[in-house]
């Protein structure tokens, strides 16, 4: 196996990590304010059409990224309003926002599908930092929301834990009526945490649309929302362990494509023979091994799932 | 525990300025008028006592001071001008400090975000708020340590945080919604020094208990609710004993516990041999546990919460599983049976905690009734409605619960109907042994009264009663023999008849040899 392919399976590896990362760190944000969203799919559907469409109209990706943070937060609104301000099921109008999220984008997309991406993202390099060996093509040579991504995770990180707005998020995701008690508004809290998490998700589209797959088809998406709610549980909740899970569950859907290509073979195995279809539910199983291991140690310590998540809250029930 | 009018009733020092006025207050639920007409007035500087029957309107009163509810009817004056709370956040912001019965707590987080949870500042400089929250809990001699998370507390240290959640936000009133209900007698005498030290700043607590004693030495004022209406507001409780307060409450002289009579004790029920456990958090809970119950006799279980008796409930129950020993239900070996199995041994089990183990808080009064026996109650494949609702008439009737509607959640009963009806359930189909854990615990006068009346019914009508309680006088005036549990042991057997409350203390505390 050339040097050249293992470059070009890391710097793979760091793209796709970058698409589940932004739509993983939205639904975390939403997750920690106890709103689960299952309408990632269909956000990030949303966002990578208009995405698209926008960046085309105006010969400018980064008016297309807007756009479809926009759009993402606009969808992620009707969940916020369905399920946070009426108080209805989460999974449910989750559900719906993935399933009307994907045939809605494919609706508005039909004369997107022939375009021609002129106006997509470029790769950036860092003077200095480019040239590293090895580093240099890998992290350093990269479209310009791979750093975004990794900016928006440190923000996210001081946020969540060093800020009032945070610390109110994470409680509000834990129990709603102490938070109430102490006067944050729950509404409002969750709300805007699933808008924002919109926002990330409808991004993490246009990243696919404008710089990953640089068009717009039906089902281009592909199932990286539904990784992106997988790799919430896999990060334990945290933006930490969500970005370390982000490069392995990138790991595995940039292998997807290459695997048979290579020529190598591991302790007798030819790795070529490995099917491309089984590497696509390895995040899956591994998110079930960590929700194994979570139920095993919540027998000592509390579980790090937001203990609020899915409840709605309404004020003056007893 | 200080006898009435003693010298730990300490004058105020309030000026008599009042801080607080509520006039009038109505609050109705579905089915239930909580308050009609509460008065509550509170002097700057003292400790103000709210006393009354469960379902007399406390809670209800204090949690529209506090902005939970919206009162129907009525005005709140605070520090002379009359306000309307929203929501909470009006009333903290208002000086209105709130400890409630459930801690409002964060578990995962830690003392000191819960603390500023609310009012932090933008940016959360940790050693700061540390500091600043150490320096708090000194000054009104709370001890706590302010970087632990709330799940590893306990349940004193929990109530210290609520308290401080108050202070932080300078709360001017304080209102303690039955403080000492979860607390050891030490803890509950730190927290009596805590309330003075801040009345003695010029702070207001309002005092929300059962324990007479406890309202006698600690407050200096109170006020009386019945049936949600104010019936009286002593401006000073020297020269008031307990009597009087009771009378007040209830309306007459609370009557006494009843000793049961001598009676031959039959065949051995409940037998543990050798029973032990582990607790939630996988450390023994109990070791080499034997205890044999007999027909027709109460057993006592006495002990300082929190060694061992809720685990050995849950395992008789079995809800919790063995890690040795043996256990025998009426004849009929139940160890490692089902609680489905024991309960058709023979069982009836009165849990600690009513609302939630005891009782499902959402489904409605008639669900509930029916859930240990609705096998009776088949048409065929269906339930049949109309004998569930009979059935849960006959046992209201039987047993006095008061409910609004039969279909509505059981959540909205308080703490004494619940009691009644979770007993009066458990006691279909003739049990033969009855385990109940802390039934009396947080009841009023007359629901303590019916609870214990039914477990000497019960004892008299040939069943093994397994009470565990923390209430020592009532262990001592109902039970036949008492076991002393001291971290997951037996550390005493003695007679009720001749043991002194010194002597069970001292078994209590570990102090004493088994």
């Amino acid at each position: 196996m050339s040097e050249d392919a293992v470059i070009g399976l890391l710097v793979a590896t760091v793209q796709f990590a970058t698409l589940v990362y932004l739509a993983g760190l939205g639904e975390l944000i939403a997750e920690r304010s106890g709103v689960l969203n299952l309408g990632v799919e269909g956000m990030m559907a949303m966002g990578a059409v208009t995405g698209f469409m926008a960046a085309i109209a105006t010969g400018r990706p980064w008016i297309g990224f807007a756009v479809a943070a926009l759009v993402g937060m606009a969808t992620a609104g009707v969940h916020a309003l369905v399920s946070v301000i009426m108080g209805a099921g989460q999974v449910v109008s989750g559900l719906a926002i993935t399933i009307g999220g994907l045939g809605f984008a494919a609706f508005i997309g039909q004369d997107a599908v022939r375009e021609r991406a002129d106006a997509v993202f470029t790769d950036q390099s860092i003077v200095g930092l480019s040239d590293i060996p090895w580093a240099g093509p890998i992290l350093f040579d990269q479209p310009p929301v791979v750093y975004l991504a990794g900016i928006l995770g440190i923000a996210a990180w001081f946020v969540l834990t060093r800020t009032r707005l945070g610390l109110a998020l994470r409680a509000v995701g834990e129990s709603a009526s102490t938070t109430d008690s102490v006067g944050h508004s729950v509404t409002m809290l969750r709300s805007s945490a699933v808008l924002v998490g919109g926002a990330f998700a409808g991004a993490a589209g246009a990243f696919l649309s404008l710089y990953m797959a640089a068009g717009w088809t039906e089902g281009l998406i592909a199932g990286r929302g539904w990784i992106a709610v997988a790799l919430v549980i896999f990060g334990a909740w945290r933006p930490g362990r969500l970005a370390a899970g982000s490069l392995l569950f990138g790991f595995t859907l940039a292998l997807q494509p290459r695997v048979q290509t290579f020529d190598l073979s591991i302790f007798g195995l030819e790795v070529n023979t490995i099917s491309p279809a089984l590497l696509g539910i390895l995040p899956f199983l591994l998110t079930v091994v960590v929700l194994i291991a979570i139920s095993f140690r919540a027998r000592h310590r509390p579980s790090p799932a937001p203990a609020a998540l899915t409840l709605p809250y309404r004020r003056e029930e007893r | 525990m200080s006898v009435p009018g003693d010298a730990a009733v300490s004058p105020g020092t309030g000026d008599g300025r009042v801080v607080v006025d509520l006039r009038g207050i109505r609050k109705e639920f579905p089915g239930v008028v909580a308050c009609d007409g509460a008065n509550l007035t509170v002097r700057a500087g003292t400790i103000h006592a709210l006393l009354g029957e469960n379902g007399a309107g406390k809670t209800s009163l204090v949690n529209v001071l506090g902005g939970v509810y919206l009162p129907d009817a009525g005005e709140i004056w605070v520090h002379g001008a009359q306000r309307q709370f929203h929501s909470p956040a009006d009333a903290i912001a208002a000086g209105i400090g709130m400890v409630h019965q459930e801690f409002r707590l964060v578990p995962t987080l830690t003392v000191f975000e819960n603390v500023v949870l609310g009012s932090a500042p933008r940016y959360l400089d940790m050693g700061q708020i540390i500091e600043r929250v150490s320096h708090l809990a000194a000054t009104y001699s709370l001890q706590i340590d302010p970087s632990r998370p709330v799940w590893q507390l306990s349940v004193g240290e929990r109530q210290r945080v609520e308290i401080l959640k108050a202070l932080w936000r300078d709360a001017d009133v304080l209102v303690l919604d039955e403080p000492t209900a979860v607390l050891t007698p030490a803890e509950a005498a730190a927290l009596g020094l805590t309330l003075r030290s801040m009345a003695d700043r010029g702070r207001s607590v309002i005092y929300i208990s059962h324990k007479l004693d406890e309202v006698l030495s600690v407050c200096d004022e109170a006020t009386v609710l019945r049936n949600g209406v104010t019936v009286a507001q002593p401006r000073s409780l020297v020269g008031i004993d307990r009597s009087d307060l009771a009378e007040m409450m209830v309306g007459e002289a609370a009557a006494a516990i009843q000793r049961p009579t001598d009676q031959p004790s039959g065949d051995v029920v409940l037998e543990l041999a050798g029973i032990s456990a582990l607790s939630d958090r996988g450390l023994p809970a109990l070791h080499a546990v034997d205890i044999d119950v007999r027909a027709g006799e109460i057993v006592g279980i006495a002990g300082v919460s929190g060694n061992g008796q809720r685990e050995l409930a849950e395992t008789i129950a079995g809800l919790r599983p063995t890690t040795a020993g043996t256990m025998q239900l009426a004849g009929v070996e139940v160890t490692g049976a089902s609680p489905r199995a024991r309960s058709r041994a023979g069982l009836a089990y009165v849990p600690e905690d009513r609302l939630g183990v005891g009782l499902a808080p959402t489904m409605s009064v008639v669900d509930n009734a029916v859930v240990r026996s609705y096998r009776s109650m088949r048409r065929r494949m269906m339930l049949d409605l109309q004998s569930c609702e009979d059935f849960c008439r006959r046992l209201i009737e039987r047993f006095g619960v008061q409910v609004g509607r039969l279909h509505e959640p059981i959540s909205a009963l308080s703490g004494g109907n619940l009691q009644r009806l979770l007993l009066g359930r458990e006691l279909t189909g003739e049990p033969k042994v009855l385990v109940a854990a802390q039934p009396t615990r947080g009841l009023d006068v007359a629901g303590i009264a019916a609870i214990q009346s039914q477990i000497v019914a019960q004892r008299a009508a040939g069943v093994g009663v397994l009470l565990i309680s923390e209430d020592l006088d009532e262990l001592l005036a109902l039970s036949d023999r008492l076991i002393v549990m001291y971290e997951g042991q037996v550390a005493a057997r003695m007679d009720p008849t001749q043991a002194t409350r010194a002597e069970v203390g001292a078994a209590m505390a570990g102090t004493a040899t088994a």
